[in-house]
């Protein structure tokens, strides 16, 4: 598959899962070590931003809560338009490793396929294509 | 069968190999849809090589053909393989590796 869905990196951190899940899950964590400034509502469905001094802003929505094992949220995909309704799902999930942790981060869903509309758009298009190309070759025909 | 992501994305960046796919798609992208003769009067590019290569783009899915004044097909741009192929690059723009490193030094501050 030349096609990344799903980047995973897993670091070892000397710290205990608790000091680790309060970075990761509060705003004064995630608003020094990744982003500028965060709020985060810790709740499934809740809520969460991040905005960078630049101006950038990162909108996430918290997806599962498990103190202090798992906690994922889905964001937006960079690049695609803000009405774009993909979005891509990050998981931490944080196991004790002697005194400290082991964090693995795993982000899924690059290569999901576009929603139900952009599938038919997909789909109407191949189909659309021989009744277009003989119009094109009557128009150069002309020409 | 619908098409896999990530032929649609190598549909994307065929084209875009090309410089004068990518001067088409250009001038589609800043202008709007145009007949083969208007983007031949902005290009420097003969107005056969615009029309082989417009139909070229348009068997990719990537421009859609559609009817003009005085019968000439017009061309516009797709936007949906576009993003289909802007998802491959989120992907590869990715830095997990920076936030860790930054997770890890505010950790041991």
């Amino acid at each position: 598959m030349g096609f990344p869905d799903r980047i995973e990196r897993t670091v070892e951190l000397a710290h205990p899962p608790a000091k680790v899940w309060a970075a990761l899950t509060t705003a004064e964590g995630l608003g020094t070590w990744f982003g500028d400034q965060a709020t985060i509502d810790l709740r499934p469905g809740g809520s969460a931003q991040m905005t960078w001094a630049g101006g950038h802003a990162a909108d996430m929505r918290v997806e599962r809560v498990e103190e202090p094992t798992v906690f994922g949220f889905t964001w937006h995909i960079n690049g695609l338009p803000e009405d774009d309704p993909r979005r891509t799902y990050v998981e931490f999930t944080l196991e004790p490793a002697g005194a400290g942790t082991r964090l693995t981060v795993i982000e899924t869903g690059f290569a999901q396929l576009p929603d139900d509309a952009y599938r038919k758009a997909f789909e109407g298009n191949t189909q659309g294509w021989a009744s277009e190309l003989g119009e094109l070759a009557s128009y150069l025909d002309a020409a | 069968m619908p098409p896999e992501p990530e032929a649609i994305a190598e549909q994307v960046f065929a084209a875009l190999a090309d410089p004068t796919r990518r001067a088409i798609l250009a001038a589609l992208a800043s202008g709007g849809p145009a007949t083969a003769t208007d983007l031949a009067d902005r290009l420097p590019i003969t107005r056969q090589a615009i029309a082989k290569h417009l139909g070229l783009l348009a068997e990719a899915g990537l421009v859609t053909a559609e009817p003009g004044e005085r019968r000439r097909v017009r061309y516009r741009l797709r936007s949906a393989p576009m993003r289909v192929a802007q998802q491959f690059l989120a992907a590869l723009a990715r830095d997990w590796d920076g936030p860790l490193d930054a997770l890890r030094d505010h950790l041991d501050r």
